[in-house]
């Protein structure tokens, strides 16, 4: 069988792009939030405001004439991240790990190449241009913290900074991904790039197993380890942070990525106005009956952390999923 | 709410769109299906004669009221001659009229109609007829035959019909004989009739036309017999006592007046010709709303000038073609580059045709994207990058231009109107998926926006949808309730149902 049919995918309450886009996306998320998100400098901003933990700021680089400043920057940082303010998808991050041992303006990628400092500004000049942007207008570069992961994830991770990704309905989180770098998504955590997407027991913050191009998988396709039953670190945090995106944001339909540093722990790393679906598929259930849930409990007057302990009550991973695991 | 909003919407369009479609359908008969020809025939009526010394006065009795029939339009081809139309007892009749002419003389008359059934005989109800004045032996004659036939009859009807029986008995009686001893020809004969009619007070007169066949170098005319009953018009067939019209009858002229009249003139003879030809049924239409002044025809597009129209047989078709990518996009889920990119290559398409089309396309894409990356060696920022690939995206369709015209393929050279602007952008897109998400993501994508290009192409290229349209542009009002309904499709795109497969278990 090729294809599901449209009525089994209902009554397993999957959510399709049609009615994301026209019944929350449209009614929850109005237009004039978008910036707060769609803008990762204005998301930091908001959130340190709040008291949410975030990386690092170290510099933005607004116009081409700022692309000079680069070196000065980063002078004294070993690590570093540059990613788009205005980007989507994971697309035009940059992660730098390392410097050249004789050369200080040899950079090393995460995926261990050096490029040249020429290099790296030309990508900084595109991104300002433009090239990463949703809508092809100017952009600004951020430059900021290097996460060091956590090493719960090592074993999943094939370079690149695993994060966790929250869907987040009405203020309660109602779904959770851990989504895993493959050498196929260049170290990025992205799904459609081949990451691999692990669901996430809401009540226990265990990883569920996983799922590739859509395919489930139970093993990450280049180091071989099992991906389920891992265990999150401070998901009570994570989950209360990503509860409190949506009294910052004020988006109905939020997703909110987090990652976990061995340091800082969970920081946030940006929010999705528009967040995917394969959260299902990684999950192996669909959003619909959980958001059916959430608006029958929804109370306005709960706190983030209520809000966080209402949802690991209401969604504990489905047993019968819990069979098909083992 | 938002909902019930949408569907008011989507049906108000919808009976808006359809509401004038079948107006102009239905009333104006502006035809639904393409190349849709009516059958019109032209009369064209020769009018011959000798002219005398002094000045010359022609009259010809033209059809005025034809059942059946609708005309199209009339002219009259005259050396010299002053023309006009004027209303006389029988109808409408043409004078033709000069100070001096030599020779034979010939005037023609042309007049072209087509069938309409809605067109029926409007005349106004006559008077009854005074008694006509006849001599004696006939007046006795007339009496005892209108008393005979007046006692077998019922009604004007079965009357008519008794007494043409008894005039065309092979063996008449003498009373017949004598009445019907001094008319030779068809016409005389129901001239007599309609005496006999009138003196029975039943309003009745001659008509002559032509039954429309098919072409006839000459035709002759057929005289008919039309009876009032009081309501309507009856047709009785002179010779059989039928009552009916023979098929296709255009009525020339009613009464018993001559059909010419040369005043100055001698050796008159009329020749009629007839000539069967197809026309197109949207230029009957026009021609037909705009005789009744009907404002229907000032927005129709018909009456832009043929280039203008040109552009728009084009342009009306790009909301089916937006049509077919909501299509594509939210209920199939291809990915293609640009919300309409897909719609103006298959606009390109039209110029090139299909396969050409495509070859060209994607040789245009190829090249472009392999030039794109050698010039990402040079770290261009974007504009200017941006710009860079437009100007060789026109160079590369300059050059195949060239190159085919040199291989004698003239299809090459309508690749000028491929949207270059767009193609420029595609490359971009394409090389920055290419970049980020691999080369099968931008491939796939690429592969998308031609497949839906193709689709907006073959159902943009329907002759009898783009006919409709143009002919009927409210329809898009149906196409844009359509879109708008849409809009609030909440279901799964069928790539969803693929792509949620996993999920599908119980």
């Amino acid at each position: 069988m090729m294809f599901a049919t449209a009525k089994r995918l209902h009554s397993n309450g999957v959510l399709g792009l049609n009615e994301r886009n026209a019944d929350f996306i449209m009614r929850l998320n109005p237009r004039r939030l978008y910036p707060l998100v769609d803008d990762k400098a204005l998301t930091k901003e908001v959130a340190l405001k709040a008291g949410m933990a975030v990386p690092d700021l170290y510099g933005i680089i607004a116009h081409q004439v700022e692309v000079k400043n680069f070196g000065d920057i980063v002078r004294d940082k070993e690590s570093f991240v540059i990613k788009p303010a205005r980007g989507s998808g994971g697309d035009g991050i940059l992660v730098v790990t390392g410097r050249g041992k004789r050369k200080r303006d040899n950079y090393r990628l995460s995926s261990g190449v050096f490029v040249s400092e020429g290099e790296i500004l030309h990508h900084i000049s595109n991104t300002v241009g433009g090239q990463y942007s949703l809508s092809g207008n100017r952009d600004k570069a951020l430059i900021e913290y290097c996460v060091h992961f956590d090493p719960t994830f090592a074993e999943v991770s094939y370079q690149g900074v695993p994060d966790i990704r929250v869907v987040v309905y009405r203020g309660y989180p109602a779904m959770a991904m851990v989504r895993l770098p493959t050498r196929a998504s260049d170290g990025k955590a992205n799904l459609h790039q081949g990451a691999v997407g692990a669901g996430v027991d809401m009540a226990t913050g265990e990883t569920l197993n996983g799922v590739l191009n859509n395919e489930v998988v139970d093993e990450h396709p280049d180091t071989g380890a099992l991906v389920a039953g891992l265990n999150i670190p401070q998901w009570d945090f994570i989950l209360e942070s990503s509860a409190r995106g949506y009294d910052v944001t004020g988006l109905g339909y939020l997703g909110v990525d987090m990652v976990i540093d061995n340091d800082l722990g969970p920081l946030i790393l940006e929010m999705n106005a528009r967040p995917g679906l394969n959260i299902q598929i990684a999950n192996g259930t669909g959003l619909a009956d959980r958001i059916a849930r959430i608006d029958e409990i929804f109370d306005a007057s709960l706190t983030a952390a209520q809000r966080a302990t209402a949802a690991r009550q209401e969604f504990p991973a489905t047993a019968g999923r819990q069979a098909r695991l083992f | 709410m938002k909902q019930r909003y949408v569907y008011l919407l989507a049906a108000l369009l919808t009976v808006m769109g359809l509401s004038v479609f079948f107006y102009k359908w239905q009333v104006l008969g502006f035809p639904i299906s393409e190349n849709q020809e009516t059958p019109v025939w032209t009369i064209e009526s020769a009018i011959t004669f000798e002219s005398g010394p002094g000045s010359i006065k022609v009259q010809l009795h033209v059809p005025t009221l034809t059942p059946g029939f609708r005309m199209l339009n009339e002219n009259s081809v005259s050396r010299g001659y002053g023309f006009s139309l004027n209303y006389g007892s029988g109808g409408r009749e043409a004078q033709w009229a000069i100070r001096r002419a030599d020779g034979e003389q010939t005037i023609y008359y042309r007049i072209s109609v087509y069938e309409d059934d809605s067109v029926d005989q409007s005349d106004t109800t006559p008077p009854f007829p005074p008694l006509p004045v006849i001599n004696e032996p006939l007046k006795t004659a007339v009496d005892v035959l209108v008393a005979d036939v007046r006692n077998q009859s019922a009604d004007t009807a079965s009357f008519t019909t008794e007494l043409l029986r008894r005039v065309n008995d092979p063996s008449p009686d003498p009373n017949v004989e004598l009445l019907m001893a001094g008319a030779d020809t068809n016409a005389d004969f129901v001239r007599v009739i309609t005496m006999i009619l009138a003196s029975a007070r039943i309003p009745a007169r001659m008509v002559r036309g032509f039954p429309l066949t098919g072409r006839q170098r000459s035709a002759t005319l057929v005289a008919w017999l039309e009876v009032h009953d009081g309501d309507d018009w009856l047709y009785f067939n002179p010779v059989t006592g039928e009552e009916t019209l023979p098929e296709r009858f255009l009525v020339w002229w009613s009464g018993n007046e001559s059909l010419v009249n040369v005043e100055g003139g001698s050796n008159v003879d009329v020749r009629f010709a007839i000539q069967q030809n197809q026309l197109d049924a949207v230029a009957i239409a026009e021609s037909q709303t705009a005789r009744r002044g009907k404002s229907a025809v000032d927005f129709s597009l018909y009456s832009l000038p043929i280039q203008t129209q040109a552009v728009y047989s084009v342009l009306l078709m790009i909301p089916i073609g937006a049509l077919i990518m909501v299509i594509m996009r939210n209920f199939v889920g291809i990915d293609a580059f640009g919300t309409f990119m897909p719609v103006l290559i298959a606009l390109a398409f039209r110029e090139t045709k299909l396969l050409w089309g495509v070859i060209l396309f994607s040789i245009l894409v190829a090249l472009g994207l392999s030039i794109r990356f050698l010039l990402d060696r040079a770290r261009l920022l974007l504009v200017p990058r941006l710009s860079a690939v437009l100007i060789v995206v026109v160079l590369l369709m300059l050059f195949i231009s060239m190159a085919s015209h040199r291989m004698g393929l003239e299809t090459g050279l309508s690749v000028a109107l491929f949207p270059m602007v767009i193609i420029a952008m595609t490359i971009e897109r394409m090389s920055v998926v290419w970049e980020e998400r691999g080369a099968v993501d931008a491939i796939r994508a690429g592969f998308g926006s031609l497949v839906v290009a193709v689709a907006a192409y073959v159902f943009m290229g329907l002759s009898w949808l783009e006919h409709l349209i143009f002919t009927f542009p409210e329809l898009l009002l149906v196409i844009l309730a359509l879109v708008i309904l849409s809009g609030r499709y909440t279901g799964y795109r069928l790539s969803e149902l693929r792509r949620f497969k996993a999920l599908s278990t119980e």
